[in-house]
């Protein structure tokens, strides 16, 4: 199936059991533990990622953070 | 009332439709603080300062450090060690003697952030730790002052602005600081020289579009910058009605120190 990350366009084997915390795994996200992600449009509670599923055609965003400034 | 002299200064400004003489007088008018006087604090000192907005305070404890110099382009090298306050006083008011610079040689904590922020129209965090990123968040929500949010790290950056319980804020993106440790700190990783030059740039550009009253801020988008694949990408952002300060039911009713989010590396990095 096919899903947009980052803006990428993005095929992954399909598996209706995805979740969002196991696509943090297989895509080895980096900041993987603290990593926001915006699922459609829709900033998603932490809590919320291991019930979450995936599905084709979702637009994920991967937001990090960034500490840096001087 | 602008001088003859200031109306030559800012010709380039006030032959703009949305500037006009009007728009320099509300610059002159308008009061920023930049909290922090390094990589981003560099170019929106020197930016406002150019651009003669009337009152800039510009906050941080630090002295210039040689490794500096490399990316905060308002310190030279016969600043190192002196107050970073102070050599970005000197070169702000070198632009432009016009100016109300005023100093705080101080990290903003939960005890000084809300007299400090109340005094000024736009904050700008131009900071690198996330306790001082998520104690300025809170702060300007609660006194609801718009600000910008910028964050650098090697060849990547991120920009959003905040105008408080309008859009989403820095808590609804990242509800908590990460761990200590979690994220590496630029002088950790490193930072290309030119980086905080871009952002801190979009950063100026926000304040003194707040101040004109022009144009559309970056708020509800998430603005990020890959220097290497030389790439801007907007995320639209939402409020959320569970985001801890700017949410429905707030758990964060005034400023507070984010202890676990200080660590020593970020103390020596400063």
């Amino acid at each position: 199936m096919t899903i947009t990350i980052n803006g990428k366009e993005t095929t992954i084997p399909d598996n209706p059991g995805r979740t969002i915390e196991s696509l943090l795994e297989e895509l080895d996200v980096s900041q993987r533990l603290y990593v926001t992600v915006e699922l459609n449009g829709e900033i998603l509670d932490r809590a919320a990622h291991e019930t979450t599923p995936v599905a084709g055609g979702d637009v994920i965003e991967f937001l990090y953070f960034m500490g840096g400034g001087r | 009332m602008l001088t003859e002299e200031q109306i030559e200064r800012y010709s380039r400004h006030i032959i703009l439709k949305e500037v006009g003489g009007k728009g320099q007088q509300k610059l002159f008018d308008g009061k920023v603080l930049i909290i922090g006087a390094g990589g981003l604090g560099a170019p929106i000192a020197l930016y406002l300062a150019a651009a003669g907005v009337g009152t800039i305070g510009i906050a941080d404890a630090d002295d210039v450090d040689l490794s500096n110099l490399q990316r905060q382009v308002i310190h030279f090298t016969p600043d190192v060690g002196k107050p970073k306050v102070e050599s970005a006083r000197e070169k702000m008011l070198a632009i432009n003697p016009d100016l109300n610079v005023v100093t705080y040689k101080e990290w903003v904590t939960a005890a000084n952030i809300m007299e400090m922020v109340g005094g000024y129209d736009f904050i700008i965090d131009g900071t690198d730790n996330f306790a001082a990123k998520f104690l300025i968040n809170d702060a300007c929500v609660l006194a609801g002052k718009p600000y910008s949010h910028g964050g650098i790290l090697q060849f990547d950056g991120q920009t959003v602005t905040v105008d408080p319980g309008k859009s989403a804020c820095y808590r609804c993106l990242f509800p908590e600081p990460p761990p200590k440790d979690a994220i590496p700190t630029c002088s950790q990783a490193g930072v290309i020289g030119v980086l905080p030059g871009v952002l801190g740039t979009i950063q100026a550009t926000e304040a003194i579009k707040f101040l004109l009253g022009k144009g559309d801020l970056l708020t509800d988008r998430l603005l990020t910058y890959n220097a290497l694949r030389m790439k801007f990408r907007e995320v639209p952002l939402r409020r959320k009605t569970t985001c801890p300060v700017c949410g429905d039911t707030p758990t964060i009713t005034g400023a507070k120190d984010e202890l676990d989010a200080l660590t020593v590396c970020d103390l020596e990095a400063h």
